[in-house]
């Protein structure tokens, strides 16, 4: 298991510089040159600079290891000196365009609002989805299992910008429980400010977690289903054991290799996949950065943004394909 | 599906018992199944057949009929610019069922092709699931815009704006879609594949290819269907999320995403804008759901009989 | 927000005990939440003129002058506006002396003097600096500093219209010292300048998010110090249009939004709950049509859209557009989109009063048959599928916009319209931020027009209608050779209209440039070179009822004059 592991870390290494010849290249296709992506009011001596920065001016495969210069070792060191304070010298920073500050600020000051919603969404997600699907497999066409079914195919298509608008007609304009808007300056302090806190994340959460769950609870139940008919299942029940053991240890922990990969490869689009919902409640994170980034033709955002989400997903397919060995140890490696 | 016109007395004809006989016998016993696939084939029905029974253009501007509401003149009342709402969710239908269906086949495919081939054969498996990794790691948006950018203009000249869009929609949206099922796909056939029974299979000498076909593959339709129902949604909901970013169809051109998402604002006042084509997205998609669940059954061998 | 709710109802409780008085003091109305639902970026308007951001810098940092709801100048930091009058201004119109209002102090506590307005003009000027504003020192060759308390503009040639510099949103002036390492290049690295600039506005910078929300407070060096009322203003960003109207007039939960550009019945049901308003002030706002009069054909390559691709083949015929236009009922697109925020228009410069045409008002009332006729006559018949044609040509346009609700339903509009009278209309939205971003490598800029006709909105500062009336010059047509740097979207060149704009240039007396400004108005309307459809409020914002102190200003930033917002008791 260890050797494999490492193996397969060691593999994510290539990929990942695969993956970032690919952005590079995406990038290098739009048409045009990159160059005139700078907003036409940056004078000609700027764009000359930036265009030096970035290396434009050398070939293809140079400026390509100038780009990797700046991602896997300017930007980590920058990082590093910002947690430890240590001062390792001047490097040249990746500047977002339409705000004239450094892109890595930009996303460590969206950080958490997005992991706060639409990170805690997808675990309730996941926390609501798990039970639905395994009782609605386990009672299968029972009333549960309907209605289940009706409430995560509503889940999964009405589109969000609905349900949103939707809940915010109800909670925030008829019952005023709730605001509509996520105020990224609030600091939890004190009790007061915590349930603000709580009441601004109600609506966001409530959205993204239904169409979270919609989704899971459906790979769950269909894989609890495949493992209910299996001939170990009826062994296991004929040696007697509970109905109890039988399901939530067995039949269980075979379900749920399929839904673990699905569950964490669908983590990294934690990072991008909430651009509606962010835009209707304002919440301003990370899919809301990459859209104003591609709107804006701001590539060295967009560059650095889909960058990070590829190392993400390449990170969680890891971690997907480990827990496959540890759940399922006939797959085996070597 | 297609034999659903075979007469029903022709089962105890008793003709030669086949594996998609089979199926089709218990698909039939399944009742949410065939609820579901009227349902369905009701709708597709309704939105090729509809437009020329309700005759009314759905880009047709009536301006004094604005925001009105049930009438039988306007079924489903008519949104701020007067145009008929049973009209476009008509309209809307053929082409967001055009687009799920196809976009959600050609994702399916794909993704089951590469799952199998990448859990069943070793030494493909390391270069496929690296390029499903790739694909994964591609950032969609940015990739949507550059081919939109790029290759919209060609599409439009050399097929018309509808038409081309719907080719460019449809393949955008199956290819960055496949990569969950050939995932998922792959855990199963990795499984399968030491099973006994493709052991058994394996050692009395059956050939690869025969092994994937006929005791692989109906082993990994379920987790298919699952994705093939969901992919139906997401394709329509894809749709109109691309429709929201100015990415989509031609304005005037309605798909029932873009009803919903120009309907949105008008909730309080006129509900039904909303209301009419977000049932019709709810029952394509549980319809194709329980169509879904009867196949599955269907397809299982053990289910079968009971 | 529920905090600073509770914050506000008790600054209120505790005012209301204290009586009459309690009004006149800085800070004691608490907070103010405004939405911006396209978030501020960056406080710099040298670096940045949209909008959202020269009016959230405005709140922060000055100008000389400013423009008031009326569209006079009045002082801000200067201690009156000069004029010929009172000897301001040279007799040769090519210098004027502002004299700055003595006492004012920046937020961080140190002295205004004139240095800094100086400072500002080298800033803007600088080489690599990028600056956005530098056609505001069009003309300028020296700004010098008399003594503290004056500065003097020296311009190249006599200026009839002196104003522009240090004027209005777009003007403000930076503080030396705080800029003084951020000049030429440097401009593009400060962001902590950028984002919390040091100003003698009424608040300063607390928290700036770019876009996202910018946090401000009281400035306690402002120079009235019963003023603002307000502790502090927090501006959000994000959503759109109608999420913040809902906001503002239905959850409450913001007191100003900006740019309500939602369907009138959206908003009348809104505010019919009472409690807020919209409020609307018109300014030269003019959505209009761009006629492309180059030929936008894709098999001409890297010659579309250009004039080397020659012209062309049917919107260069002045009875087309005509005919285009007459069949066009403006009132209804009005009553859809628009509401109380729209009228009619047949120009393109429709504000102030004095500059207004009434040569164009034929358009005002719709007739399609006089238009068929048009067409009938400019040899433009129906052909089998009911679209007209003329020696092989076809009457199919290309319609292309920004994404957007209102502009949709205009479209969808117009196409019927247009439709009835037997031109084919294809529609096209672009998302507004590629649309406008200028992007030369985009096709789908406004500025490459890969379209026959497009739609959108354009407007000039304040009143003087010159400078934007000179960007349908021949030169200042977008093209390859200029990486598409252009105004002049419609491709209209006309030797007779330069040499008129020439002469706007060098006149004085304020009749004959009214009669120039419409002159060179009807050039444009009747030369076919534009569409107008509707003059659109500036400022169309949704207020709620407890925000008082709003005035609704066209001309300059809509927050010019937030120092006098208050609550309403």
């Amino acid at each position: 298991m260890l050797t494999y592991t490492l193996r397969r870390i060691a593999f994510a290494v290539p990929t990942l510089i695969v993956i970032s010849f690919i952005i590079f290249a995406i990038l290098e296709l739009s048409p045009g040159d990159p160059m005139s992506q700078v907003p036409l009011t940056v004078p000609i001596e700027v764009r000359a600079q930036i265009a030096e920065a970035l290396g434009l001016n050398e070939p293809f495969h140079i400026r390509y290891l100038l780009w990797l210069n700046q991602f896997f070792i300017n930007e980590p060191l920058n990082l590093i000196e910002h947690l430890s304070g240590w001062d390792l010298g001047e490097r040249p920073r990746v500047t977002s365009w339409i705000t004239r500050a450094p892109v890595v600020d930009l996303i460590a000051e969206r950080m958490p609002q997005t992991l706060m919603v639409v990170g805690l969404a997808y675990l309730f997600g996941v926390l609501i989805a798990l039970p639905i699907g395994i009782i609605s497999a386990y009672a299968k066409y029972s009333l549960f299992d309907q209605f289940g079914t009706l409430f995560s195919m509503l889940g999964y298509s009405v589109p969000t910008f609905l349900t949103g608008t939707l809940l915010i007609l109800v909670f925030s304009v008829w019952l005023g429980w709730f605001p509509d808007s996520y105020d990224t300056t609030l600091v939890v302090t004190d009790w007061a400010s915590f349930v603000a806190q709580v009441e601004q994340m109600v609506l966001p959460v409530t959205v993204l977690t239904l169409f979270n769950a919609a989704q899971i609870s459906r790979f769950m139940r269909s894989s609890m289903l495949d493992n209910l008919g299996q001939d170990y299942v009826r062994t296991a029940r004929a040696k007697g054991l509970k109905e109890q053991v039988v399901v939530l240890v067995h039949v269980l922990r075979n379900s749920l290799i399929p839904v673990v990969t699905v569950i964490a490869l669908g983590v990294p689009q934690i990072f991008a996949g909430a651009i509606i919902t962010e835009q209707i409640f304002r919440v301003n994170g990370l899919g809301a950065l990459l859209i104003v980034g591609i709107e804006g033709a701001d590539y060295p955002l967009v560059q650095t943004l889909t960058f990070i989400f590829a190392v993400l997903i390449v990170l969680f397919n890891l971690i997907a394909d480990i827990l496959y060995g540890i759940l399922d140890p006939r797959i085996r490696y070597d | 599906m297609t034999d659903a016109t075979l007469p029903a007395a022709a089962a105890e004809l008793a003709p030669p018992r086949t594996l998609w006989r089979d199926v089709w016998l218990q698909f039939r016993k399944h009742k949410g199944a065939m609820v579901g696939a009227a349902v369905f084939f009701t709708i597709i029905v309704l939105v090729i057949f509809g437009p020329y029974i309700h005759t009314i253009d759905p880009g047709k501007l009536d301006i004094r009929a604005k925001n009105a509401g049930v009438s039988w003149a306007h079924p489903m009342g008519t949104d701020n610019l007067g145009r008929d709402m049973f009209a476009q969710v008509l309209a809307g239908g053929r082409t967001s069922l055009a687009v799920g269906v196809s976009a959600m086949l050609l994702s399916i495919v794909f993704g089951a092709l590469v799952g199998t081939v990448s859990g069943f054969f070793r030494r493909m498996d390391g270069p496929l699931m690296r390029l499903t990794d790739l694909f994964l790691a591609l950032p969609l948006l940015p990739l949507l815009l550059v081919i939109i950018m790029l290759f919209r203009d060609t599409l439009r000249a050399a097929f018309g704006p509808e038409t081309g869009i719907f080719m460019l929609i449809v393949f955008v949206i199956g290819i960055t879609s496949w990569m969950q099922t050939a995932r998922i796909v792959r855990g199963e056939v990795l499984a399968l594949r030491e099973r006994e029974f493709v052991l058994a299979a394996r050692s009395i000498g059956t050939r690869p290819h025969r092994i994937v076909l006929r005791h692989i593959l109906p082993n990994v339709l379920s987790p298919i269907m699952v994705a093939a129902t969901l992919g139906i949604a997401s394709a329509i909901i894809t749709e109109s999320a691309l429709s929201f970013l100015g990415l989509g169809f031609p304005p005037d051109f309605p798909t029932w995403g873009r009803l919903i998402y120009d309907g949105k604002d008008f909730i309080q006042l006129t509900p039904e804008r909303v209301l009419w084509p977000g049932l019709a997205i709810s029952l394509t998609v549980l319809s194709v759901n329980f169509m879904g669940d009867g196949l599955r059954d269907a397809l299982d061998p053990r289910m079968r009989g009971r | 927000m529920g905090t600073s709710r509770t914050l506000l109802l008790a600054g209120a409780a505790a005012l209301s005990l204290a009586g009459t008085a309690a009004f006149a003091q800085r800070g004691a109305d608490g907070q103010v939440n405004i939405l911006y639902w396209q978030a501020v970026s960056i406080l710099n308007p040298y670096l940045s003129s949209g909008t959202k951001d020269i009016q959230g810098a405005s709140v922060v940092i000055e100008p000389l002058a400013r423009y008031d709801e009326n569209g006079n100048l009045t002082p801000t930091l200067a201690a009156e506006i000069p004029t010929l009058e009172n000897g301001g201004v040279s007799a040769d119109l090519t210098s004027i002396t502002w004299k700055l209002k003595p006492g004012i102090k920046w937020s961080d506590g140190t002295d205004f003097t004139a240095a800094d307005v100086v400072f500002t003009w080298l800033y803007c000027t600088a080489e690599g600096g990028g600056c956005q504003q530098e056609a505001k020192f069009g003309g300028v060759t020296n700004v010098e500093a008399i003594d503290p308390l004056t500065v003097k503009i020296t311009f190249d040639t006599p200026k009839p219209v002196p104003y522009a510099a240090f004027t209005g949103g777009q003007g403000p002036i930076l503080q030396a010292a705080q800029f003084k390492d951020c000049v030429g290049a440097q401009a593009q690295s400060c962001s902590q300048q950028n984002f919390y600039p040091v100003g003698t506005g009424p608040f300063v910078v607390k928290d700036f998010k770019a876009n996202d929300v910018v946090v401000y407070e009281a400035n306690p060096n402002y120079r009235d110090p019963a003023k603002p009322a307000f502790q502090t203003v927090q501006l959000k960003g994000g959503g759109d249009a109608a999420a913040a109207a809902r906001s503002v007039l239905e959850t409450a939960e913001f007191d100003y939004a900006w740019n309500m550009q939602v369907e009138p019945e959206i908003l009348n049901a809104m505010t019919a709950k009472g409690n807020g308003e919209i409020v609307a002030a018109f300014g030269t706002s003019v959505e209009r049509f761009d006629i492309n009069l180059s030929n936008p054909d894709s098999a001409l390559g890297d010659k579309r859209s250009t004039l080397e691709g020659g012209v062309h083949p049917f919107l260069t015929d002045p009875k087309v557009i005509r005919a285009l236009s007459l069949a066009i009922d403006r009132q209804i697109i009005v009553d859809a989109g628009y509401g109380p925020n729209g009228r009619v228009t047949c120009n393109i410069v429709p504000a102030p009063d004095f500059n207004v045409s009434t040569n164009n008002d034929w358009c005002k009332t719709p007739d399609v048959a006089a238009a068929k006729a048009l067409l009938d006559e400019a040899g433009w018949v129906p052909g089998s599928d009911g679209v007209r044609v003329k020696d092989g040509k076809r009457l199919s346009i290309l319609y292309q916009t920004s994404t957007n609700a209102v502009r949709q339903g205009t479209q969808a509009l117009i196409k019927q319209m247009w439709e009835e009278l037997g031109v084919e209309t294809e529609l096209r939205n672009v998302s507004a931020s590629v649309f406008f971003g200028g992007d030369p490598s985009s096709p789908d800029t406004f500025q490459k027009l890969y379209a026959d006709v497009q739609m959108y909105t354009n407007n000039f500062d304040g009143t003087d209608p010159e400078a934007y009336l000179s960007s349908w010059r021949c030169e200042l047509i977008p093209s390859p050779a200029n990486n598409w740097l252009g105004e002049n979207m419609s491709r209209y060149c006309d030797p007779a209209y330069d040499a008129l704009v020439a002469e706007l240039g060098k006149t004085a007396d304020p009749a004959k440039r009214s009669e120039l400004a419409i002159r060179l108005n009807d050039m444009l309307v009747q030369g076919g070179a534009v569409i107008p459809l509707v003059h659109r409020a500036t400022v169309a914002s949704a207020k709620a009822n407890s925000l008082g102190g709003v005035i609704a200003n066209a001309w300059d930033s809509e927050l010019w004059n937030i120092a006098d917002w208050h609550r309403v008791k």
